[in-house]
């Protein structure tokens, strides 16, 4: 088993009649991602690379069934584009989109929660999702990863994501699916939803987060790991030896309340259990150690 | 995007919150003029972006001309933390009643807006936080409602400031939220914000950062740009487009995404050495944008030597190669380079990189391998 996508997820492209989406959309399906439409109210009609392009999201899905959309629109339409996709029904929208502002991904993030429950948002400025040889959708080179299992990747940052997928390749290790959740703000999938998901699903047997400096997911996910969570855990944060970033101001400081350094989250993460690495390559080794202690 | 002072309360004013009127000026003489136009008394403030300027002695009361002159005089070139003063700002001087403190930010773990309002102002507000946060009224908004006002009026009844203010601070309040929102604002911070004894609510202090992302829906964001302060190196690499930060080691770092470019700088320490930098060239990062990295980094004397760690998404591979192959005939890269490529066309990447492979070029198989040599390089 895979979470959120498997080889039967259909997903429709928004954006896929553009350099980034193209290339993309053609390059997962080239994965074997069952890549159904494209979206784009000025070339409704036409097909790219003999995928069909509909004018809007709630068309395509009536005629091809697709019931994920990913996102390449360019950050000024990422909002409409958004709420476009939960007005229509989509389970999933993986928004790969980068730049996009802080205020409208905090009002489609609430917009959505409240009004279109069953949509689940992925990113914005996340590589996307892959269930290795099901479905990739996405930047993620899809070559770089194992199928199969036992293990369950999460992670703020795409190519540190990249990085936990190849470490794991070399150990000749697979991988369950691997969710990028981005660096924003306001990312629409939290590590903890991420968690919950792979505690869920029986094939994933061990986890690895990836995440780094500023704000408090880390910890919040330490948290979860450490009273939800039956499955091992090993981790790796960025940003150790970061010079202090810019503070925002009091209000900033506050709100994080001494959280936010990669010492304090890698400090939660122990104290959850969770076995932490000092580099993506240690962290990629406790994973490995983790599974053959597993006897898998 | 961080504004100074004078700049916070020029984009307070353009949603009609009260603030002082008052004149930025760089030299004594424009600070003595618009000091005798404003009437005193004045405070003369230093614009620096950076707290605790009071304590530094870059606020100063001013009641004539010749104590203008004198503070004006002091206060430019003084340094506040490591930030020259270049720009004070002259206001007309406020009596003051009350201090309190008004604030909107983005709460990560609520995925909501958070309000922060306090009676015990013009202190800091940390101390409050730490040791009375009862003493802070918060109220979290949902973006999708907005802050209405029947709920920005007991947020303010919570808060206890003196009744006379309530009316006044509702309104402020109300209009910082639509600042904060409309205006796209990462922080929107009110320190003091104060009670006149004539019973008005006035902005007396402004503390903005801007969300840089929305900057394609405002017009005018490119006069807070210029005064940004960068070093040498930060400015180059900004006109180009690159998130650069400048460190003090002598290894040049240049990788794609933020979290492999502060893990490569995590793994240059680790293995012994000291970064010169953190440079993020992105995702979609192309020939020209490599290019473009290479040069500023190849301006900074302290390097040594020069690590590239691309693993491919967005980035492709070989467009990453060209691009220092690019590099390497437009400009004289002075230090070795190191580089490690994985991912998306990682294999034409390196292909292309092989053909130009010299005591220069050299390309290793995994980051450690690259750091260590780059390190060694570097020595």
């Amino acid at each position: 088993m895979a979470i959120f996508v498997n080889e039967n997820t259909k997903v429709l492209y928004q954006g896929l009649t553009g350099s980034q989406g193209k290339f993309y959309g053609l390059r997962n399906r080239d994965y074997g991602t069952q890549v159904v439409a494209g979206v784009n109210p000025k070339k409704a009609g036409t097909d790219v690379d003999g995928i069909p392009v509909y004018a809007t999201v709630a068309e395509a899905k009536e005629a091809t069934g697709a019931t994920v959309s990913c996102v390449f629109i360019p950050a000024p339409g990422v909002q409409s584009a958004v709420l476009e996709a939960a007005e229509a029904g989509m389970e999933l929208v993986v928004v790969i989109t980068e730049g996009v502002p802080a205020q409208d991904e905090a009002y489609f993030f609430n917009k959505v929660r409240r009004d279109f429950p069953n949509t689940r948002i992925l990113g914005p400025n996340c590589p996307g999702i892959i269930s290795p040889g099901k479905a990739n959708i996405g930047i993620t080179a899809g070559e770089i990863a194992k199928p199969g299992g036992p293990v369950g990747i999460v992670s703020r940052s795409g190519t540190l994501t990249y990085q936990a997928l190849y470490e794991l390749k070399l150990q000749d290790i697979g991988v369950t699916t691997c969710v990028g959740i981005g660096g924003d703000p306001v990312p629409g999938t939290s590590f903890i939803d991420c968690l919950e998901a792979f505690e869920a699903d029986p094939e994933t047997k061990a986890v690895m987060l990836i995440g780094e400096i500023g704000g408090s997911a880390e910890e919040e996910a330490a948290e979860f790991i450490k009273h939800k969570m039956t499955k091992p855990v090993s981790a790796y944060i960025a940003g150790v030896t970061a010079p202090p970033g810019k503070k925002m101001g009091h209000a900033g400081a506050i709100v994080s309340g001494g959280k936010g350094t990669a010492a304090a989250k890698m400090d939660a993460l122990r104290d959850a259990g969770v076995k932490v690495g000092n580099n993506p390559t240690e962290a990629g080794e406790l994973m490995v150690e983790i599974v053959r202690g597993l006897g898998l | 995007m961080d504004l100074l002072e004078y700049q916070g309360k020029q984009f307070f004013a353009s949603y009609g919150i009260p603030v002082s009127q008052g004149e930025a000026v760089t030299t004594v003489e424009d600070a003595v003029a618009a000091a005798d136009r404003i009437g005193y008394p004045v405070v003369v403030k230093a614009q620096v972006h950076v707290g605790g300027r009071g304590k530094a002695g870059g606020v100063k009361l001013a009641s004539n001309t010749d104590e203008a002159r004198e503070h004006a005089t002091n206060i430019l070139g003084l340094d506040i933390k490591g930030h020259i003063v270049q720009t004070i700002w002259i206001e007309a001087a406020s009596d003051i009643a009350e201090e309190y403190y008004a604030s909107f930010t983005l709460d990560r773990a609520a995925k909501k807006h958070l309000g922060m309002l306090s009676a015990e102002g013009g202190v800091e507000i940390e101390a409050v936080a730490e040791e009375n946060p009862d003493a802070i009224a918060k109220i979290w908004i949902d973006p999708v409602d907005g802050l209405s006002e029947e709920a920005a009026r007991a947020w303010v009844e919570a808060a206890n400031l003196n009744p006379a203010a309530n009316d006044g601070a509702v309104d402020i309040l109300l209009k910082l939220y639509e600042a904060y929102t409309k205006g796209d604002a990462d922080l929107c911070e009110i320190n003091p914000l104060i009670l006149k004894p004539t019973g008005e609510v006035h902005a007396l202090d402004a503390k903005v950062t801007l969300d840089g992302n929305a900057e394609f829906r405002h017009e005018g964001w490119d006069v807070f740009d210029a005064t940004q302060i960068r070093d040498e190196r930060e400015q180059a690499a900004h006109d180009k487009g690159l998130q650069y930060v400048g460190l003090d080691g002598s290894v040049g770092v240049i990788a794609n995404g933020a979290g492999l470019a502060m893990s490569t700088v995590d793994i240059v320490n680790q293995v012994g050495g000291s970064p010169a930098n953190f440079l993020d060239i992105g995702g979609g990062a192309n020939a020209e944008v490599m290019a473009g990295a290479l040069e500023v980094i190849n301006n900074d004397p302290n390097v040594k030597s020069i690590f590239i760690n691309i693993f491919g998404g967005i980035t492709k591979g070989d467009e990453v190669a060209n691009g220092i192959v690019t590099a390497l005939g437009r400009v004289q890269i002075d230090a070795p380079i190191v580089i490690r490529i994985d991912g998306t066309n990682a294999e034409q990447g390196r292909a292309i990189l092989a053909d130009h492979a010299s005591e220069k070029l050299q390309s290793k198989p995994t980051m450690i391998e690259a750091a260590k040599a780059a390190v060694e390089l570097a020595k």
